[in-house]
């Protein structure tokens, strides 16, 4: 028997039957994460309920030295929930209610495995809104959120999932359950936690900032003739001392496709839009709308349209918002890539992918968080075409070392896990890569959890070196406290 | 050779320590005047090879923050790692080193109409001992702290070894983020060099809000920090003042094009005493005392139970706690008259521990003299991985020894 299914047999131990994946055909279902083309068929999944189960199985895995890979909704886009042959996917999809609600101090605490969209649900009446809203919101997890550090079109003015997030049960590589709060004294763990996709361990409980409803919200669309008025426009505002809830940009391929798949109506002969939300108390929206409209005249908007509804917000919203997907209608295949430049190299880093697109005949369609330098471009190839796939795959990485030559950075939300820490070593050196280890290693010293994502060569983390000093042992053991 | 003289071949001023360079009390043997995180390196590759135990400083506004180090042979003064070494305003970042204050950083970044809004309580603070602390400033409530507002980091560990993390852009998730890990870290796991920043844009005008703080002690007056908080008005920070237990002030900060406007709805909601000024109140943003100083968390829907316990143990005790910090987010800080008798400040500091836990607060020294027999600290859930954490990166437990929380 291998180990794996030694560690299965005893897993009878911790869940009912039916929390035990094991029959191929249904371990093939949890094979890839958004990121499709990594596969790898988990050697068996789990179904847990609770934090103490999620803690029995990884306490097995330790005792066996078996990897495990926890997996929220399978949304991810950078393989980061990619599961082990060898190993044990935990599974939180059954992990999925809202424990508290606490208006009062506007929070929260939630299982890792419900969705985000539905804390906005259960709280938008009452005047509350979860802030962080990736594109993916109605599917993906708190505890993918969490792992991602994720973001969304309203980041740039309300911050990523760290910025609202102030507590998490976690459950150690070890098999501890521990809680971090942003009241604690000590090290900000929980800063460290999130983002870690996966590889210090599983959330699961999280307790959210939970953000008041604005009174006001405005959304304008802005059409342009080309990328270039878009981006003079975006500086400007930003140059008035404004901060936008959202500023997004489409190019000319990405409003076509837009356009195919969803008929969002949008200008005519645009080679650009710019989605502008602003939101807060009326008075200042009012006076931040009419500077908004004038920049965007003064730097050649051809046409303005502002949402006076709901729904004509949601008409604007909805050919950004389904410009991934839209991509299949005029592409067999695409690659999404996400980069991140300061703001102000933009105009160079588009001409750069222009060239690209020339030098290797590939198209790419580009959607951009405009506002905070974070691009999305959609490499567009044919996997019919010999060749294809891979001149798009260079082009996809080539627009990673124009964002990491411009001061930038390999992803601005959709994380490392498989797909990127080949890249990692162009953006830190290895001493960065090895401290950043250490932190794994303090977490996670036998390397179990959500192992070979994120950085690029597994290291070993060995025993602590060194002499201990200036500390009694008491003190050090936990046994004494000092005074 | 002997740590004199490789401290002498580093390449890096090394001065001898005198009586102002006491670090909460205990004497360092040298002090080096780094000017660049290299300078750093070396310095703390020699502190190394000769197993000193070394204190970063910045202007030294907090350094006696926190217990004395359990040894401290030599201080890092980051006072000459002063420059700013990028001001992108197009892209509201900027980068420094880890000596620059406060100070003439807002103005560098004034000149362009941008802030960074963390503002730590005391004058001529640095950015280093700002992030080293994690304290907050008012505008806390509505930007986040400084851990929120830092975006990437270098940092020098115990061993010299040089490592960043982060970036220059606003939005970077590539890697884990030291910059969170050494943000309060108290200078335990090794020297912040630099740092960069998102900014935001200087408001066009603001209004102060003050008036009396309505105590909630006969259960029935309703939370009007809870409803300033929740309100769509959008205050920027909400800050409370309180001297004496029941007399108190509410000073709350409108930003925007619209302040004015928006401060009047303010001052309707806050009663007939309420009053509208463009300044702040004199003792907005500073800390209500300095040698017996206390820090409390706590979560704002409890913060008159919360205020309630402190009363009472200061009552008790013939303790008058002054109380002043944000209410918006119940992050307050608790002040001790000087030279109040230590065993009373021990039996305070415990108690109200006590009472406040069961609400969800934390309460932890700040400045403490070192007669006061009290876990300077108190409990925190993760100990263990936080030892864990220093042992890996300061296995020989050299950087700011004790410090920190469990005697990190
Ligand atoms: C159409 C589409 C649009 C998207 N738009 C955005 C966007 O706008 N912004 C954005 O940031 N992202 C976006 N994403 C990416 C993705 O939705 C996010 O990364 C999301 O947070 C993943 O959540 P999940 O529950 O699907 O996690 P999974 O894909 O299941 O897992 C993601 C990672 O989290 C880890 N993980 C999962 N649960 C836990 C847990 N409880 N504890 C510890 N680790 C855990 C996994 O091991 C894995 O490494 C988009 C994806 C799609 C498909």
């Amino acid at each position: 028997m291998s180990t794996l299914q030694r560690l299965t047999a005893r897993l009878g131990e911790i869940l009912d039957r039916d929390s035990v994946i094991t029959d191929p055909v249904r371990l093939r279902t949890y094979d890839c994460d958004g990121l499709t083309y990594h596969r790898a068929t988990p050697g068996v999944v789990v179904l847990p309920e609770s934090a103490e189960q999620i803690a029995a199985v990884v306490r097995l895995c330790d005792e066996y030295g078996v990897p495990f890979v926890a997996r929220g909704s399978g949304t991810g886009l950078s393989g980061g929930a990619l599961p082990r042959t060898d190993g044990v996917l935990i599974v939180t999809s059954r992990m999925r209610e809202i424990l508290e609600i606490d208006i009062p101090n506007r929070r929260a605490v939630v299982e890792p495995g419900v969705t985000n969209l539905a804390i906005t649900e259960a709280v938008r009446d009452r005047g509350h809104y979860y802030a962080p809203d990736p594109s993916s919101q109605q599917i993906c997890s708190i505890g993918g959120n969490v792992a991602e550090n994720s973001g969304g079109a309203h980041c740039l003015k309300y911050g990523f999932t760290v910025n609202h997030v102030v507590g998490v049960e976690l459950v150690t590589p070890q098999g501890e359950i521990v809680e971090l709060s942003d009241r604690d004294p000590g090290y900000d763990l929980l800063g460290a936690f999130i983002g870690s996709e996966g590889t210090l361990g599983i959330a699961t409980k999280i307790t959210v900032r939970l953000s008041r409803t604005p009174e006001a919200v405005t959304t304008v669309l802005a059409a342009f003739t080309g990328i270039e008025g878009g981006g003079r426009a975006v500086s400007a505002i930003i140059g008035a001392g404004i901060v936008p809830a959202a500023i997004e940009m489409m190019d000319a391929l990405a409003i076509e496709a837009a356009e195919a798949a969803v008929h969002c109506g949008y200008p005519e002969g645009a080679g650009a839009v710019l989605v502008v939300e602003l939101d807060g108390p009326h008075a200042e929206v009012d006076h931040q709308f009419a500077a908004v409209e004038r920049i965007c005249r003064e730097t050649g908007a051809f046409e303005i349209r502002v949402a006076a509804s709901a729904e004509e917000r949601a008409a604007i919203w909805k050919g950004r918002k389904s410009a991934f997907a839209a991509v299949g209608r005029i592409s067999p295949a695409y690659i999404v890539q996400d980069g991140v430049v300061p703001r102000t190299a933009l105009p160079e880093v588009l001409a750069g992918i222009d060239r690209l697109q020339e030098e290797f005949g590939i198209r790419v369609a580009n959607v951009f968080h405009a506002g905070d330098g974070n691009l999305h471009p959609l490499v567009l190839f044919d996997d019919a075409v010999p060749g294809q796939g891979e001149r798009a795959e260079t082009v996809s990485g080539r627009i990673l070392d124009l964002c990491i030559e411009h001061g930038g950075s390999i992803t601005g939300e959709h994380g490392v896990g498989v797909d990127k820490s080949r890249y990692m070593p162009r953006m830190f050196s290895e001493e960065d890569l090895d401290t950043m280890q250490l932190v794994r290693c303090a977490f996670d010293p036998k390397g179990l959890s959500n192992p070979g994502k994120v950085f690029p060569t597994p290291r070993l983390c060995g025993e602590v070196p060194g002499v201990r000093r200036g500390v009694h042992p008491l003190v050090e053991s936990g046994a004494a406290e000092q005074f | 050779m002997s740590a004199d003289a490789d401290l002498a071949a580093c390449g890096t001023t090394v001065r001898p320590a005198g009586d102002g360079d006491a670090v909460a009390g205990v004497l360092p043997r040298w002090v080096a005047l780094p000017e660049t995180t290299e300078d750093v390196s070396a310095v703390l590759r020699v502190a190394a090879a000769h197993d000193l135990a070394v204190v970063p400083t910045g202007a030294g506004t907090m350094l006696d923050w926190g217990p004395p180090p359990g040894r401290c042979d030599l201080l890092v003064d980051t006072c000459c790692l002063n420059e700013v070494l990028e001001h992108a305003a197009g892209d509201l970042v900027t980068r420094v080193q880890a000596g620059v204050t406060l100070g003439s950083l807002a103005e560098t970044l004034a000149s362009q109409g941008q802030r960074l809004v963390a503002e730590p309580p005391l004058e001529g603070s640095t950015v280093g001992g700002m992030l080293a602390t994690g304290v907050a400033g008012p505008l806390g409530f509505r930007y986040g702290t400084s851990r929120d507002l830092l975006i990437g980091v270098t940092v020098v560990l115990a061993d010299g070894t040089i490592a960043k993390s982060g970036g220059k852009v606003v939005k970077n998730v590539a890697g884990y983020d030291l910059g969170k890990l050494f943000t309060g870290s108290y200078g335990t796991l090794g020297v912040i060099t630099e740092a960069a920043f998102r900014l935001h844009p200087l408001p066009a005008d603001s209004r102060w809000v003050t008036a009396p703080f309505p105590e909630a002690g006969s259960g029935d007056a309703p939370d009007l920090a809870g409803t300033l908080a929740a309100s769509v008005l959008e205050p920027a920070a909400i800050e409370l003042d309180r001297p004496v237990p029941g007399g108190g002030m509410l000073a709350v900060l409108v930003e925007g094009v619209a302040a004015a406007e928006r401060a009047k709805a303010v001052q309707d909601l806050m009663g007939a005493d309420a009053e509208i000024g463009e300044e702040p109140p004199s003792w907005w943003g500073r800390l209500p005392g300095d040698d017996l100083l206390l820090s409390l968390r706590g979560l704002p829907a409890a913060l008159a139970a919360t205020l309630r316990v402190v009363d009472a143990q200061g009552a008790r005790l013939a303790l008058t706690p002054h109380v002043r910090g944000s209410a918006g987010t119940c992050d307050l800080r608790v002040a001790l008259p000087t030279s109040s008798d230590p065993d009373r400040v021990a039996d305070f500091v415990t108690a109200v521990r006590d009472g406040i836990r069961p609400l969800g607060g934390r309460l932890t020294g700040v400045t403490l003299p070192p007669d006061v027999a009290v876990d300077f600290w108190g409990e925190t859930g993760a100990l263990g991985l936080m030892r864990r954490v220093k042992d890996r990166f300061d296995p020989g437990h050299r950087m700011s020894p004790g410090r920190f929380v469990g005697g990190i």
